[in-house]
């Protein structure tokens, strides 16, 4: 079925495979970085600590979608667009966030009455 | 000697059309045309405005009086829940883009169908099953908290809160695999030789809704999941008796429903800069103006949603910036208004029902949008927030915008899509009565607003009395006016006299085809052309309609390439 | 994405040999093979879009949160362990290196090796999952739920083993197995009648789908050997690290310390509720080392809404009588917010990886089917740019959630 239907007058294909020894870099990148991430979360001073901890994971996905995901390869347009999605997240983010503390106290003050019960307990006569 | 054969056959009135080619419910339910796909939209979002417009009817019926009992105020909270819900998730946001759009186009860039048919069917489908939700919703206690389910009053009400959002979570998956279809199909299915800027303006409008809907919709989806959560479990994100944050579910739910605003208007804009070029046979002044104006609006209205939170307690920064942006959201929506009425100027402008319904649309949306900066300056809007005034002025867009370009849009596509004409005058009668039942319905509710009458208040003070009985009347006037037009289209598509490919003497690519077009769309290879260079056509005699100057010997005209029938 | 343009019009492609339009290429794409691969590719660029758009919403809830109560997130994150989420990393990071194989080998025509890496990856999802049902089943055990349910306090009852009592495993644990082993028990008959029946591919296929469900088993006999010779794990049970915690801040309170077990929690004179709220403090700043200067910024920029907090805890406090909940000395009485995030995350994001396993058991199919030629693989690249997506939302969940200082 394989072999009959189709002629191969493409020799070049579409596709760009990735050499073996750089998937396998990469997957090794990615360990240690891991690794390196594990072992020195909780080692910096508080600010930073998030931040690195970041840091690493966006070298992580970067790795990630450059290889393994092929964005070194691929059109601009395709990595535009997916890059994009990025950008609006931020938008989103940083929008709501420049808003959340000004309402903080008003959140913390709701009259809550009583905390709500749980709904797991049965003996709450409240 | 079979010249005029083959002239009929390309253009002409196809005996053997997409229509005809196959027959029985199952070669449209199962069907992956993209024309198919669209008339069962079509017949879905109309079904779907009738719905919601006899709950307006109901609505403005109970307002004929300042102390009304037609209603009670449960009811009324859910009649006006169920409007807005259905009109905006099931009716505007489908109605230009997946009926009007599925329609028209792959035919405008020379292609056999979208790029992902398959997905496109599905997008149908689950258009129908959002429906339903939302129909289940109905039949499970109704829905009384708005269209746009704010905590923590969605978290406590007793109505089918979830049916609702559920079925709203849906459609809006169907929005987004319409709008990822649409996106990947004008990126490479355009016909050879069709540049970016030789694409017809109502695809770069579509093209910017895709944008939006791609990037937008999937917000609401997880919007609505953790609404349902919170409704279920109660997981305190946005309760705040569990310590959540109800204004941070506003945020969620504008950041998508304000670009959503553009999901609705834009591809009303991009069948108007069609209509209003065709029906003055004058290439539309400032193209790029237009197609690049419609992807700035796309953008800008991701940077705007915080103006629909001016009163919610956000902080004054964030205040300001969302004003601000709101209004440079005026600058390429007045770039819009200015071309057309450039293009029109010293154009032979023919006042058939379509150019009727692009007029209406000029002035209707001149009013929508200019109203609108009322409510983004922070001052006014202090003071016209959630009253009459902000129903009208969306009412101005989305029904003066929305609703009278899809009917236009209609208008001018339907001899293509059926190949039969409408009666022009009954259809300029609908167009009439449209636009005099909608200004009555929401001029008066202007004054209203201005005066301090609220919105979604079931009974109201007697001063405002005739103003509500004024707007009422014109409901109705509407009402008869769209039944009315809605019906000229439908006793067209059975019984109107038959015409040939090209009867207005447009010069986009779907004009090309036959009419009703082939399963392929066309029969031959689109030859590519400016889509607003009306000097192009010829007129046929044999044919009574226009043609290409290069196809006026159909000798000349190759065949497409491997026409596959089914 | 991948299902609109592949099997093409199967009724029909005999009529039409032209050169670029294969067995797969759909009659729609005049541009043939090329065409139909591009427009497929940017179709799931534009799904992972919409993907990243619809994971951001809890993103935005979890940044929002994290800046406004950073001490919820100090409180809640000990019952995380780093190490099994670690492990769930890496066994991801592994599934993505297969699948990146497997796309070069499907471009390469071996259609063999691609279902092998196919299968690969499909073992390591399924053990990724195994892995989150044995933290998921250990976090209800201890009553650690979403806000409203979340019940975890000292004497919160040992997990209920009224099933597997021998082996210490949870009823949550069996409860969420459930499915797994029906679907084990239904591949392996599958594989084996279709062996009888002769039938190579399907026997093969449904093998493989025995296989990957025995993958949740593996992650799940990994994660239980784990947490029994970690005794709970680092994140810890009721014996363990929350009670770290305790000592930690009872050293500070002076007040007397309930009981391990717990069985009377809240008989202990209560202090003052001005004093309270102080203790708390003062407890965070002994018990800080790097911590210190941290929690002093926090409390100062902060301070208006501390104090209200204060306040509310007071009234928390009262009800503690009458209900079991997190206890208010020890807790903010929203911690439970951070869970209702944490199960938000990651359980969407398990729901991806199921979606993903089935994408993939699609390819799996095809593969064994040898449909794969150097201009037809898309499926195979779309699936696993998919599948690459989930795991790069998993490389950021992974410090987000488990990683907090």
């Amino acid at each position: 079925m394989a072999d009959n239907a189709h002629d191969h007058d493409h020799e070049h294909g579409i596709g760009h495979p990735a050499p073996v020894k750089l998937l396998l870099g990469v997957f090794f990148a990615l360990i240690v970085l891991t690794i390196l991430t594990v072992v020195t979360a909780g080692q910096f001073p508080k600010p930073f600590g998030l931040w690195i901890a970041m840091a690493f994971a966006t070298a992580k996905a970067a790795l990630v979608m450059l290889f393994f995901m092929h964005m070194f390869w691929d059109k601009p347009f395709n990595i535009l667009a997916f890059m994009s999605s990025l950008l609006f997240v931020a938008l989103f983010i940083g929008m709501t966030l420049m808003d959340s503390s000004h309402y903080k106290v008003d959140q913390d003050s709701f009259p809550r009455g009583e905390d709500p019960v749980p709904v797991t307990t049965t003996d709450s006569g409240g | 000697m079979i010249k005029p054969e083959r002239k009929k056959e390309l253009f002409g009135h196809a005996e053997n059309n997409f229509l005809n080619c196959t027959s029985g419910w199952k070669s449209w339910a199962f069907t992956l045309d993209h024309k198919r796909i669209g008339i069962m939209y079509l017949i879905g979002v109309t079904f779907a405005l009738f719905l919601a417009g006899f709950f307006a009817i109901v609505l403005r019926t109970h307002l004929w009086t300042y102390n009304s009992t037609l209603l009670d105020n449960a009811t009324y909270n859910q009649m006006f829940t169920l409007h807005g819900a259905v009109m905006v998730f099931a009716f505007i946001i489908p109605s230009v883009p997946a009926a009007l759009g599925n329609i028209v186009l792959p035919m405008m860039l020379g292609a056999k169908d979208v790029a992902f048919p398959r997905l496109n069917l599905m997008s149908f489908y689950l258009w129908i099953a959002g429906t339903g939700f939302l129909f289940l919703a109905i039949i499970n206690g109704g829905l009384d908290t708005g269209w746009t389910f704010y905590t923590p009053y969605s978290i406590e009400t007793e109505t089918g809160v979830i049916w609702a959002t559920f079925g709203a979570f849906i459609l809006g998956f169907s929005s987004i695999f319409t709008g990822l279809n649409f996106l990947v199909t004008v990126n490479t299915m355009r016909a050879p030789g069709q540049t970016w800027f030789k694409l017809p303006l109502f695809l770069w409008s579509l093209y910017a809704t895709s944008i939006i809907q791609i990037l937008a919709t999937p917000v609401l989806g997880i919007t609505l999941l953790l609404l349902i959560a919170e409704r279920t479990m109660n997981i305190g994100i946005f309760d705040p008796a569990y310590g959540g944050d109800p204004v941070l579910f506003q945020h969620f739910f504008w950041f998508y429903s304000h670009p959503a605003v553009y999901i609705m208007i834009l591809p009303a804009m991009g069948v108007i800069s069609e209509l209003i070029s065709v029906y003055s046979q004058k290439r539309i002044f400032g193209y790029s103006f237009i197609a690049f104006s419609s992807v700035a609006i796309a953008l800008l209205g991701f940077l705007v949603w915080g103006h629909h939170m001016f009163t919610s307690g956000q902080s004054m920064v964030v205040t300001l910036i969302f004003s601000a942006i709101t209004f440079s959201v005026a600058i390429p929506s007045a770039v819009k208004v200015f071309n057309w009425l450039a293009t029109m100027y010293k154009g032979s402008i023919s006042l058939a029902t379509p150019m009727c319904y692009a007029l209406s649309f000029i002035f209707l949306f001149g009013i929508g949008g200019l109203t609108g900066l009322f409510l983004g300056a922070l001052s006014t809007d202090i003071h016209l927030h959630d009253t009459y005034f902000v129903v009208a002025h969306f009412h101005f867009v989305m029904v003066g915008g929305t609703l009278t370009a899809l009917l236009g849009g209609l208008y001018h596509w339907w001899p293509k899509i059926f190949g039969r004409m409408y009666n022009d005058f009954l259809g300029r009668v609908g167009c009439f009565l449209v636009f005099s039942g909608f200004n009555l319905t929401f001029f008066p509710q202007f004054v209203m607003g201005a005066r301090g009458m609220p919105r979604r208040y079931a009974s109201y003070d007697p001063e405002f009395q005739i103003f509500h009985q004024w707007s009422t009347i014109g409901a109705f006037v509407l009402g008869i006016g769209i039944l009315l037009s809605f019906g000229v289209l439908a006793y067209a598509a059975y019984r109107g006299p038959k015409v040939g490919a090209n009867p207005f003497k447009a010069a986009s690519l779907e004009w090309q085809s036959s009419s009703p077009p082939d399963f392929h769309n066309f029969v031959h290879d689109p030859v590519m052309n400016d889509p607003y260079d009306f000097d192009a056509m010829v007129y046929d005699e044999e044919l009574d309609t226009y043609i290409q100057r290069e196809f006026a010997d159909p000798d000349k005209v190759p065949p497409r390439k491997e026409p596959v029938h089914h | 994405m991948a299902v609109a343009d592949t099997h093409s019009t199967d009724d029909h492609h005999d009529d039409h040999h032209h050169h670029d339009h294969g067995e797969f290429i759909a009659h729609h794409f005049d541009g043939g093979a090329e065409q139909q691969f591009d427009s497929g590719k940017l179709g799931i660029w534009l799904f992972l879009v919409t993907e990243v758009l619809f994971f951001s919403g809890l993103f935005v809830a979890y940044v929002l949160y994290r800046s406004l109560h950073p001490e919820i997130f100090e409180q809640a994150h000990v019952f995380l362990d780093k190490w099994l989420g670690g492990l769930n990393t890496v066994v991801l990071l592994f599934s993505s290196l297969t699948m990146a194989w497997a796309v070069r080998c499907s471009q390469l025509e071996r259609n063999k090796a691609v279902s092998f890496f196919v299968l690969i990856t499909m073992i390591c999802a399924a053990m990724f999952l195994g892995v989150k049902a044995i933290e998921y089943s250990h976090k209800w055990d201890m009553g650690i739920l979403v806000r409203s349910a979340f019940d975890f306090h000292e004497g919160h009852p040992e997990p209920q083993t009224a099933i597997g009592q021998s082996l210490h495993i949870s009823d949550y644990l069996v409860y969420l197995s459930v499915i797994p082993t029906i679907l084990l028990v239904g591949f392996a008959v599958a594989s084996v009648a279709f062996k009888v029946m002769g039938n190579q591919h399907q026997y093969a296929f449904w093998g493989c789908m025995a296989i990957t469900v025995g993958g949740y088993f593996l992650g799940v006999v990994g994660g239980h050997i784990y947490m029994d010779v970690t005794d709970g794990g680092v994140g810890g049970h009721a014996q363990n690290a929350p009670v770290v915690l305790y000592a930690q801040e009872a050293e500070q309170d002076d007040g007397p310390v309930t009981a391990p077990d717990g069985t009377v929690p809240h008989e202990s004179p209560e202090p003052p509720a001005a004093e309270e709220g102080d203790d708390a403090e003062a407890g965070d700043e002994d018990e800080g080392h790097e911590d210190d200067g941290h929690s002093h910024e926090e409390g100062d920029a902060h301070s208006h809404a501390g104090d209200e907090s204060h306040a509310e805890g007071d009234h928390a406090h009262d009800e503690s009588h009458v209900h079991h909940g997190p206890d208010p000395t020890k807790f903010h009485r929203d911690v439970g917010v951070f869970f209702s995030i944490y199960y938000c995350m990651t359980g969407l994001h398990a729901i991806h990886i199921i979606a993903g396993i089935i994408a993939l058991a699609w390819i799996l199919w095809r593969s064994l089917l040898g449909h794969w030629r150097k201009d037809y693989f898309g499926p195979v690249e779309y699936v696993g740019l998919y599948w690459h997506l989930v795991d790069l939302i998993w490389i950021f969940l992974f410090p987000m959630l488990y990683l907090i200082d």
